[in-house]
Order: C-alpha cells, then sequence, then structure tokens
C-alpha cells in the first residue's frame, strides 16, 4: 500500500505547530498503526530529519499510553480497540491519513503527538482508592461475599485504560465516563462504601479544577471508548453526586 | 564462597519468615519520617513497595519512564494469580504451592523464599479484595479459580482476561493514596541513568527527565530497584517497547551480581511473527490451555496442504490430527509447564508439521470445549436433546464470556475468528527468571540496594509457573521488601538526609552527561532499532529456545563485533534537552548490547538442559524421558552469580550452591 500521511508536529508546548505531509511506501495490511508509524520513522531519520513522536507502550492495547486521533476518530476507524490494535488493513492503496495528537485544554501538547495526561492522575489522588493499609492483616477474602453481577458490572467499570478518547472525542472535553467508572467500581462493590461520599466529592471537584466539561450526554466517549466503557457509569456518578449532597 | 551470602534464616521451613520478623530490627514511626526511599518502577512489585513503605511513614520517590505509574508493563499480564487458598477444597497448602514452585523452576529457584512466597501467597488475595480489585466470582459470591501449567489444583484467581490489569491498578489506587497525601514523590517521564554509592552503599540516583532532557539527581537512605525483566534483548518479545535492562544493568555495573541471564521463559502460547515490520509479539494468555486443545496435522502432507491454503484446519478429521501435547505427556496434557510446552510445539514444527506459511505455528482448538460447554448449557436449560446449532451457540457463549477479551485481541491482530477456526500460536519470548542476584532480604550485592519483582532471580528458578509472576511481584512489594528493608535502615536514623552536592553524586552525572552528549553528536549511519534487531536476531538463533556450545560461542563473538559497530555508526537524532525517544533508546539498547552476550556467556557455561534452558548437548538419550530436557544436580545445582569486570566476556562466576532440605531433588515428569 502507498499512502499520504499528514500529521501534527509541534516542537514543545510553547510551539503553534503544523500538519506536515509524508509519503510512505510498502506499507502491509498486517502491520499495525504504530507499526506504520515505526517505518515512516525509520525513513524520516534515513533522511536526516527527527522522528514523530508519539506514546505508546505495551502494544496490546491495555496499557492505555497510545493515543492518536486518525482521521477525525480517537484511535482510527475500527471500533473497541486502541490506536496499537488498530491494522492497516483497514485502509486502502493512496489513502490520505490524518493524524493529530488527543485535544483537549486539560491535555497539553508535549511534542508532535504527544499530550500530557497528568491530570487524570490528580484526579485519582483524590479519592481512587480504598483507604486500606497493606498490612496483610485484611479479613479472609471470602468472608466478604459479593453478588456476581455487582463483582462482573464493578469489574466492566474497571476496566478503563486512562487512555484519554473519551475526553478526546468529547466536544466539551468530557472526563466524566473516566471518572464515573472509576466511581462506579468502588460504589458497586461493598469495600468502596465507606467513602462513598468523600471520593465522588473530591474527585469530581479535581476532575472541574483540572477544566475539563461537563457532560451533555452526546454519548460520543462510549462510542470511541476502546474498552466500551457505558454511558450507565456516568449515570451512576451523577447519583453518587447528588447523594453526596443532599 | 564469602561474598555470596544467602543470609536464609535457620530452623525448619515453614518457621523461618515468622521467627526472621521476629527478630529483626525495626525503625520507630517518629524516626521512619527521616528516612528516604528510592523506587524505580512502578509495576506490581515497585508500586506495590512504594505505596507500603510509605503507609509505614518512609519518604518515598517513585520513578516510572511512562507517564503514569498505572502504565507500568505488569498491566498486560492477562491470566491470573496463584495463592494457596484452597477455596477449592481440591488439596491445596502453602506446602504444595511452595513444592509446585520449585519442581516447576525445575530445582534451581531458592528454597527458603519460594517458602516464604507461598505462604505470603493467601493474603496478596485478602489484600487486593479489600482494595476494591473485581475478581472473578461465582454465583455464590464467592472467589472463583482456575487451573494453570504445571499444577494439579485449581488455585488462580483472576479479573477476567485482565488480572494483571485490576491488580496493578489496586497498587495503583494504594500508590494514589500516598501520592494525595504526600507520602509519595511520582516522578513520571524519568529514567534512572545511573545508581550513586557513597561510602559503598546505594545513596541516590541520577535520572532524565524525558520531557525536557534535564538530568537530575535524587538521593535516599536506599534504592529499590523494580524495573522488570529484560526480555526485549531479543527485540522481539511480548513485553512492552520501553521495557528494558539499564536500572539492573547500571547497578550490575557498580557492583550487583546478576544471576543466572540465561533462564529466560520462551511462552507457548504466542500469536506468531507475521513479518520483518513486526515491532513486539502478543501473548494469548495460558489460561486458554484449559479448554484448548493444541494439536498440529499427524500428516506431513496435510501440514503442506494447509500451509500451502489447500486445506483448512477443520478439513482434517480427528485421526489426522496429532494432539501431541495430550499424546506426549497425558499426566498433564495441554498444561505442561511453559518450558515444555514451547520446546514441545518448536519440535513439531522443526519436524515439518508448522501450519502457517512461515512454518512455525500450531492450532489451539476451541471447538472440543464449545461443544462440552454447549452440551452442559442445554442441560442446564432443561433440553435433553439440544441440536448442533444450539449446542454451538450456547457453547460459544460461555468461551466468550471466559476469554471474550483474548478472542478479540486475536482477530483483530490475525483477522481470523478463533470461534470458528483454531487459533494459531507459537512460543515468544515471555518473562525472564534470571536478573540481579539478591539474598533473603531481596537486597543485592550492593548494601542499600534492593531489587524486587522480575528485576531480581529469586523464586523462578529456571521456569516460571504460570500466574507466578504477579503473586511475586505484589509479594516482594506488600509483604516482603517492607519488612526486610526495615533491618537495614535501622542504621540509618541517625544518618540524616543525603546530599545530592557530595562528589559522587557529580562524578555519577559527569559520566551520563558524556554519554548522552555522544550520543546526539555521533555521526553515525544508521538508527537504534537497526542495532536493536539484528541483536534480537542473533539472540533468537543461538540463545533461543535450545542451545548449543558452537552457537553460544558465534552469539557472544556476534554480539561483541556489533557492540563495537554501534558504538561507532549508531545514529541519534534529535537534541539532548528535549523529548527525544530515540535517545532514550540509544541508552537502553546499548546496555542489551553488554547483557546479551553476558547472558550467551551464562547459557554456555551452563552445561546442563533446566527450565527454559534447553541445551542440545544435555538431553535423555533412552527411557522413558527420551528426548527431554536432561538436569545434572551433581554439577550444577547453583545459582550463577556474574560479577561486572568491564567487559561482558571478562564477568566472573560466582556460585551459590543451592540446597534442598524440604525437596526432594527428582528428575521432572509430567507425564
Amino acid at each position: 500500500m502507498k499512502l499520504t500521511l499528514k500529521i501534527w508536529r509541534q516542537k514543545d508546548a510553547n510551539d503553534k505547530g503544523q500538519m506536515v505531509d509524508y509519503k510512505i511506501n510498502d506499507v502491509s495490511p498486517d502491520m499495525s498503526f504504530l507499526e506504520m508509524l515505526d517505518v515512516l520513522n525509520e525513513q524520516i531519520i534515513n533522511e536526516g530529519g527527527e522522528p514523530v513522536a508519539f506514546d505508546h507502550d505495551c502494544r496490546e492495547g491495555i496499557c492505555g499510553m497510545c493515543s492518536l486521533f486518525i482521521n477525525g476518530e480517537a484511535h482510527g476507524p475500527d471500533r473497541g480497540i486502541t490506536t496499537c490494535q488498530l491494522h492497516m488493513r483497514k485502509f486502502k492503496d493512496g489513502d490520505t491519513i490524518y493524524i493529530e495528537p488527543f485535544r483537549a485544554k486539560a491535555f497539553p501538547v508535549i511534542k508532535d503527538l504527544v499530550v500530557d495526561r497528568s491530570a487524570f492522575d490528580r484526579i485519582q489522588h483524590q479519592g481512587g482508592f480504598i483507604s486500606v493499609n497493606t498490612s496483610g492483616n485484611t479479613q479472609d477474602a471470602n468472608s466478604l461475599p459479593i453478588s456476581k453481577h455487582a463483582a462482573d458490572e464493578a469489574m466492566d467499570a474497571a476496566t478503563c485504560i486512562g487512555c484519554g478518547a473519551c475526553v478526546a472525542t468529547c466536544k466539551n472535553s468530557s472526563a466524566m465516563l473516566f471518572v464515573g467508572a472509576k466511581v462506579s467500581q468502588y460504589a458497586l462493590l461493598p469495600q468502596g462504601q465507606v467513602e462513598a461520599a468523600d471520593r465522588v466529592r473530591n474527585m469530581v471537584a479535581q476532575m472541574d479544577a483540572e477544566g475539563f466539561g461537563n457532560c451533555t450526554n452526546t454519548g460520543a466517549c462510549e462510542v470511541e471508548c476502546p474498552k466500551g466503557i457505558s454511558l450507565d457509569n456516568i449515570a451512576r456518578m451523577n447519583r453518587e453526586f447528588f447523594k453526596a449532597n443532599i | 564462597m564469602a561474598v555470596l551470602d544467602s543470609k536464609v534464616p535457620k530452623g525448619p521451613i515453614a518457621e523461618k519468615w515468622t521467627s526472621y520478623k521476629n527478630h529483626i530490627d525495626l525503625v520507630n514511626p517518629a524516626n521512619k519520617r527521616n528516612i528516604d526511599v528510592i523506587v524505580v518502577g512502578t509495576g506490581l512489585a515497585g508500586g506495590s513497595a512504594a505505596a507500603t513503605l510509605a503507609e509505614l511513614g518512609y519518604n518515598v520517590k517513585a520513578f516510572a519512564y511512562q507517564d503514569s505509574p498505572r502504565r507500568a508493563h505488569s498491566i498486560a499480564a492477562q491470566g491470573g494469580i496463584n495463592a494457596a487458598k484452597n477455596y477449592q477444597g481440591d488439596g491445596d497448602s502453602t506446602y504444595r504451592l511452595f513444592y509446585d514452585t520449585v519442581k516447576g523452576g525445575d530445582y534451581r529457584a531458592r528454597e527458603a523464599n519460594v517458602y516464604r512466597l507461598a505462604e505470603v501467597s493467601a493474603n496478596i488475595i485478602d489484600q487486593c479484595v479489600a482494595q476494591g480489585v473485581p475478581f472473578a466470582r461465582d454465583y455464590g459470591g464467592l472467589l472463583d479459580n482456575r487451573s494453570f501449567g504445571g499444577v494439579l489444583v485449581s488455585r488462580t484467581f483472576y479479573a477476567k482476561g485482565q488480572t494483571g490489569q485490576q491488580l496493578l491498578l489496586g497498587a495503583y489506587s494504594a500508590m494514589n493514596r500516598q501520592i494525595g497525601r504526600g507520602k509519595i514523590q511520582m516522578y513520571n517521564r524519568h529514567e534512572m541513568m545511573d545508581v550513586v554509592l557513597v561510602d559503598g552503599k546505594a545513596r541516590g540516583i541520577i535520572t532524565r527527565n524525558l520531557v525536557t532532557g534535564e538530568i537530575e539527581r535524587h538521593s535516599a537512605h536506599a534504592v529499590v530497584i523494580a524495573s522488570g525483566g529484560y526480555g526485549n534483548v531479543f527485540f522481539l518479545s511480548t513485553n512492552a517497547m520501553g521495557s528494558n535492562v539499564s536500572a539492573s544493568w547500571k547497578i550490575h555495573k557498580k557492583g550487583a551480581f546478576f544471576a543466572n541471564p540465561c533462564y529466560t521463559q520462551i511462552h507457548p502460547t504466542c500469536i506468531p511473527v507475521s513479518g520483518d515490520h513486526q515491532s513486539k509479539l502478543t501473548l494469548m494468555s495460558e489460561s486458554l490451555r484449559n479448554d484448548g486443545r493444541i494439536w498440529v496435522p499427524a500428516k506431513l502432507e496435510d501440514a503442506k496442504a494447509i500451509r500451502e491454503g489447500k486445506k483448512k484446519p477443520t478439513d482434517l478429521s480427528e485421526a489426522e490430527r496429532d494432539y501431541y501435547l495430550e499424546r506426549r505427556y497425558p499426566a498433564f496434557g495441554n498444561l505442561v509447564p511453559r518450558d515444555v510446552a514451547s520446546r514441545a510445539a518448536k519440535e513439531r514444527c522443526d519436524a515439518g508439521f508448522g501450519v502457517n506459511a512461515t512454518g512455525e505455528a500450531v492450532y489451539l482448538d476451541f471447538a472440543a470445549a464449545i461443544e462440552r460447554y454447549g452440551r452442559e448449557q442445554a442441560l442446564i436449560h432443561g433440553d435433553h436433546n439440544p441440536s448442533a446449532e444450539k449446542i454451538d451457540k450456547l457453547g460459544k457463549e460461555i468461551v466468550k464470556a471466559k476469554y471474550g477479551n483474548l478472542f478479540q485481541m486475536y482477530e483483530k491482530i490475525v483477522d481470523e475468528d478463533p470461534y470458528n477456526t483454531p487459533m494459531m500460536i507459537y512460543p515468544a519470548v515471555h518473562y525472564t527468571m534470571g536478573g540481579v542476584w539478591v539474598d533473603y532480604n531481596l537486597m543485592t550485592t550492593i548494601p542499600g540496594c534492593y531489587c524486587i519483582g522480575e528485576a531480581n532471580f529469586s523464586d523462578h528458578g529456571a521456569n516460571r509457573l504460570g500466574a507466578s509472576a504477579l503473586m511475586q511481584g505484589l509479594a516482594d512489594g506488600y509483604f516482603v521488601l517492607p519488612y526486610t528493608i526495615g533491618d537495614y535502615l535501622s542504621n540509618d536514623i541517625r544518618t540524616g538526609k543525603i546530599s545530592t552536592d557530595l562528589p559522587e553524586f557529580e562524578e555519577a552525572e559527569k559520566s551520563v552527561k558524556e554519554q548522552i552528549n555522544f550520543f546526539v553528536n555521533n555521526n553515525g549511519t544508521k538508527s537504534v532499532d537497526h542495532f536493536h534487531k539484528r541483536l534480537g536476531k542473533i539472540m533468537w538463533n543461538k540463545v533461543g529456545m535450545a542451545r548449543n556450545a558452537k552457537g553460544l560461542t558465534e552469539a557472544m563473538a556476534e554480539i561483541k563485533a556489533l557492540r563495537e559497530e554501534f558504538w561507532k555508526e549508531v545514529k541519534v537524532p534529535g537534541s539532548a534537552d528535549t523529548y527525544n525517544e530515540e535517545l532514550a533508546k540509544a541508552g537502553r539498547v546499548a546496555d542489551f548490547l553488554e547483557l546479551g552476550e553476558l547472558f550467551a556467556k551464562d547459557a554456555l557455561v551452563r552445561e546442563e538442559s533446566c527450565g527454559g534452558h534447553f541445551r542440545e548437548e544435555s538431553a535423555e538419550t533412552e527411557g522413558p524421558q527420551q528426548g527431554e530436557a536432561k538436569r545434572d544436580d551433581v554439577n550444577f545445582a547453583f545459582v550463577s552469580a556474574w560479577e561486572y569486570k568491564g567487559e561482558p566476556a571478562d564477568a566472573v562466576l560466582h556460585k551459590e550452591q543451592l540446597e534442598f532440605n524440604d525437596i526432594e531433588l527428582k528428575t521432572r515428569s509430567y507425564k
């Protein structure tokens, strides 16, 4: 396959940035999208240029490090995957592909396609935990039966990989799917009840302080989420938030 | 052997850890506030250690090269975590977990460490449940278990196919609580460039801020390395792209012995290589072997027809298939340990029975499981005479519930539907059992420098059993290191803050900067990846699943030559004071090029086959074990601990003799 790539290049956070065109030949349909970028970077290095910076690590869809807005969609055209799991067979010979960073006020660009998502960590510092010490003296795991349905639903919420696709996709740059998933995981489990009110209040306050927008029920986040995190989690967070404030 | 003191406590094995804990020195809570600890790496071991040390009251500085501690590669572990809870009532016990782990490791692990691991395993599950880790449960609300290779009980706890993710997020949540309280200072996107020794003790590290390029000095009273394994020395592995040996290698160069580098796990169930562009390999969890049956065609002509696309696997009748693991190992069948399963796959493919275009793939088939589950479900739904379609539909639903995410992952990569056609799998580099030598306290041969998790060598011997890596990482971080480090730090309560202005820091910083400046100014012609890929090829072809003296000797010479070429010809674009991934990669590959040679040397010296290390010269030639690996307990029941002396070829071997008082050394049979 031969492709034309239009890629966002930005030297650092202060640079204005621009789209730059690249031509790439000999792309195999079996390559992952990031392997295609590896080939491009090797080509750029051999021509004496500076390679395109992009975040990536596990390359199996679980670490949440990779991002990229591809042809206007977070993680590209396929569903239920991250960019590293996107394969070139989803594109056609001769295609032009637009590659941009995840854009949001709370995710400033570091370089090219790399953005700073530390706002997510700071939200977690405000309550993304159960206050139990790692003493080894906790009660036996099976002394607390939890219904399979609750455990499975908590697991579904907990599969969030913190990639930020929800924020990049949302017209309001809202992080409510991300925060809702964490609040839900604990709200669904008995272990999470003790601190439930403080947790949701503090995490929501930090979310607002970071400059994320609010949810207006468009639902784009759910569509683009690589892990299929449901909008129900936002509803549950709202419920928890009201409960905590009455 | 005076240099290597394992410091294993005296007494019966079941009492060692308890009595040891009762007798070590402690640091009182007020003094802990005056003591700083550095933790490098935030995976299961580093993350859990950082959180626990901070809870205890120490001031912790934690470092990760990723943009968040939550992204460490422990997150990719799929199948599960072992614990001797005996919830299934199938005869499990601390002793049995200990026994299985020592046997699984082919009797090359230190007994006392493994027993302690088995002992604290049950605590891990209690702890994780208290933290809100959503483990799989049965309909009664209790925790569910499954089986893994090399054992005869169900002791593996899991959270779908994302157990590593959930456990890591548990440790991450514990860290977040301490970061919020200011007890952990978290440094994301930072790479450790060197360790700093003051008066022979580890007192700090030099780091590079991967965003700004800034070189920083950090001091502490102890340094904990938890930076994972070195599988990426093969270029292609299931490790993350950034996984590297550098932190371990830097401490090795400053005096920490490196143990058993040749013990590498080649995992049997990975997606086969598809082409030269490949950047990494993807694992399909071992849990799939609970329900999947591994086979190749029984006849060479069928294998050939399949490779040429003239036949499909589903065209072959049962009689035309060779379920070779079930045939060779009737007792364990598809659940033999990883090293055994990998070698068996290689044996069949080398003999010409491989099933993909490259001839390096075998089938993992779920048809039998789908039918079995389908019939069972039909019965549960009251249908005593279900149609074939109904059995198929119900069976696929169960398989989807159990392994859905893995099947989806496979389909995205290979573009085939594993519900309807068998998966193709082949072994790939996955985990490194070798690593930095540590004593019972998890301290390296550098005083005050500890090493935990995959980065150390201690618990898995020559082969790791499935679901034991998560157990070891969390055991080290939550329950072992936080105790043992206190014994050392109790001597530091009057030391006061370590100054980063000491000449030792200055000198370390200077040499780090020199290397960086060399890279960005070198007038080379070839990219870092170019060298990394060539190193990987040498490793895979000559230091891979089967090794011999001739190949290993050649590998050592080739790696040395490649290293010399690298230092002349490597090209690193960009500058030192910006975000520069090529520069970060150059430093890591430079270390891999040294480790690779030591790895081959270690494999050359170990003239026996054990676990993941298979020497072609050392195989059983007759009897029921014919063709199987042949261990040599008389001459090789020791840990190889290598001391750095400049060139890897000049490294000096120290031996820690392994003593087995509680387990009889036996031929490892899974037949």
